[in-house]
């Protein structure tokens, strides 16, 4: 019996507990809780200023049902998976081409690398006003420069249904590629230079020793940067609603913006918690596999 | 230029690099590199020099000139304009960034350290729930947290936490509540990544100095406050800068939290600057960005490293 007190009092497991159980408590609470929450939601009919009820005799997927039917959700779904892939190899590509001219050693190498990642520092809101101003289609700087070298044609309404889409993913790879840089970097720097040295002596060329030796063994730093990436690409929802408020129109209309739109215009709570549960899942397709793959090697 | 004297220059310049930093071996080996990220660092300058110099232009001079030009005449209207919409909002934005900023970073360091410097099985499993928390779409928990907010009425939890009449005192305002609640969702919401941030310096802390303390008697809380706090003073600069950065900047949260109440954040009023069927004034819109921009353009340029390090913390290891 001794012992047992002894081993309690001993262990570290219990005498931890007030460190690091209220903030599980707490994140358990405001974020699983919610999380579940949203679901229980779901299956209610909660809209306009009444309030749910929770009778679990009522639940149903009829929610689920309606947004199976809906064209403006699997639109939104269409526009949502274009911006994620597009948006998040544009910033791959983008942020690895910078961290490469970075790495090779450079004067004024913290001001450049300051100034690719200046945007990043910047609220959505922000950035989406200047871009809205760089995009005006009579005097923004955009129509301005092409007017400017010759190249009329291409001054065109950024902001119009067909680009749009298109005019936001520059809007956001101008912001997010300095983070894809930043990981980039760091996975350049932990490679020995012995590797440079080495294919130097066996006469390779610059191209193949990236392709070939550099940038297979980033192959963490692009995982890690992706899952950012792509998540952040499935919520992309404060630039947008900074452009375009809740009515991006259908060629810009994201799950994100639809489910705002849906619970805090229509008030069609139950409603918009379905399609949060959608993005939720979409994302937990994503984040999933990731968190296991860095729990099995230890990465956490 | 041929591809291998491009690569004796790329290892020669890594040869520099590590033989301290020659930098004038570096210039002189590749000019072309210097130009050709200094070009692209002026491509992504000029959404944001364009926005500078709009702000001070007067609406004809913004209308009749270059957008990236500096001003004819420069006028300081714009952003007496946008002040004047923006000001009550930028003190909300600092009243719940700064106390949501502190607390979740203490506690996320108290969290950290009761899942890492500790010796039990199952610390990992409880931190991947953590780190999940960091990836969660904020949608999937939106209309809970409004909801939450509806039924607890903040208002009288404060007033019965206090011997005073809380909302009678003079300086009292009604929407102070809203802030608190926007403290503590930002606070809930930020723990995760604080923690992740903490956890993964405290992984590197020295085991044999914890054992020590150890051996020598000291409780959890004692090695905690006397040597893991001590040590913890660059990745508390690192979190704090990072939170108020992410929680200044953020709009969706506080949107559906305080909405556009008395109680709005700056990065909610800033819309207000160019609503949606009006001509926006652009040399307002740019100087409300700048207003709203200049904590975290402050922070970011003082502490850019920092920032940077927080940064790359993101997203696990």
């Amino acid at each position: 019996m001794n012992t047992l007190t002894q081993r309690i009092r001993d262990s570290e497991l219990l005498r931890s507990t007030p460190f690091w159980l209220p903030p599980t408590l707490i994140v358990g609470l405001a974020i699983y809780g919610s999380i579940s929450w949203n679901v229980l939601i779901s299956f209610t009919d909660f809209e306009g200023l009444t309030l749910p009820t929770y009778d679990v005799s009522t639940f149903d997927l009829e929610m689920y049902r309606q947004l199976f039917s809906d064209p403006v959700f699997w639109n939104a779904t269409k526009n949502t998976f274009i911006l994620m892939v597009v948006f998040t190899l544009l910033c791959l590509l983008t942020g690895l081409g910078l961290a490469i001219l970075i790495d090779k050693g450079i004067r004024y190498e913290n001001t450049i690398r300051t100034i690719y990642l200046l945007p990043f520092s910047l609220s959505f809101v922000v950035t989406a006003k200047f871009w809205l101003w760089m995009y005006n289609p009579d005097i923004g700087v955009v129509n301005t420069f092409f007017e400017g070298i010759g190249l009329e044609f291409l001054a065109l309404n950024w902001l119009s249904p067909r680009l749009k889409l298109w005019s936001i993913i520059i809007g956001l790879v101008w912001q997010f590629s300095g983070y894809a840089m930043v990981v980039y970097l760091a996975g350049l720097r932990a490679i020995p230079d012995a590797q440079y040295e080495a294919a130097n002596i066996d006469g390779a060329n610059t191209l193949t020793v990236y392709l070939r030796i550099i940038i297979p063994q980033l192959r963490t730093s692009t995982v890690s940067a992706a899952v950012v990436l792509v998540v952040f690409g499935l919520k992309a929802f404060d630039f947008i609603y900074a452009l375009f408020r809740v009515n991006p129109g259908p060629n810009a209309d994201i799950l994100a913006t639809m489910m705002y739109r849906q619970a805090y215009s229509a008030n069609n709570w139950a409603y918009g918690s379905a399609i949060a549960v959608a993005l939720f899942v979409v994302a937990l397709m994503i984040i999933g596999p990731y968190l296991y793959s860095e729990y099995q090697r230890g990465g956490l | 230029m041929s591809g291998k004297s491009k690569l004796q220059q790329l290892s020669s310049t890594i040869r520099s690099k590590d033989a301290a930093q020659d930098e004038s071996t570096i210039v002189g080996d590749v000019p072309w590199l210097l130009v050709l990220t200094g070009t692209i660092a002026a491509i992504y300058l000029v959404p944001i020099e364009t926005g500078i110099m709009t702000a001070f232009k007067t609406q004809d001079g913004y209308l009749t000139s270059l957008p990236f030009l500096p001003p004819r005449t420069v006028t300081l209207a714009p952003w007496q304009e946008a002040w004047n919409t923006l000001s009550g909002s930028f003190f909300n934005s600092l009243a719940f960034t700064v106390p949501a900023t502190i607390l979740s970073a203490t506690i996320g360091s108290l969290a950290a350290y009761g899942l890492t410097n500790t010796k039990w099985r199952g610390q990992t499993l409880i931190f991947v729930f953590f780190v999940a928390g960091t990836f969660i779409p904020i949608q999937s928990v939106l209309v809970p947290v409004s909801r939450f907010w509806a039924i607890v009425d903040i208002e009288n939890v404060l007033q019965s936490v206090t011997p005073l009449d809380l909302w009678g005192l003079s300086f009292m305002e009604p929407h102070y509540a809203t802030i608190v609640e926007l403290i503590l969702t930002h606070t809930a919401f930020g723990i995760p990544i604080a923690t992740l941030l903490f956890r993964s310096y405290y992984k590197n802390l020295s085991d044999e100095m914890l054992e020590a303390a150890r051996i020598d008697g000291a409780g959890l809380m004692s090695i905690y406050k006397n040597i893991v706090l001590p040590l913890s003073k660059p990745i508390f600069i690192v979190t704090f800068i990072y939170q108020f950065t992410s929680i200044w900047n953020g709009l969706l949260l506080s949107l559906i939290v305080a909405g556009a109440g008395p109680a709005a954040p700056i990065t909610v009023d800033l819309n207000k600057l160019a609503l949606a069927g009006r001509i926006p004034t652009y040399n307002t819109m740019m100087a409300g960005a700048f207003i709203t921009a200049i904590p975290t353009l402050i922070i970011y340029i003082f502490f850019g490293d920092k920032f940077v390090r927080g940064v790359a913390g993101y997203g696990g290891s």
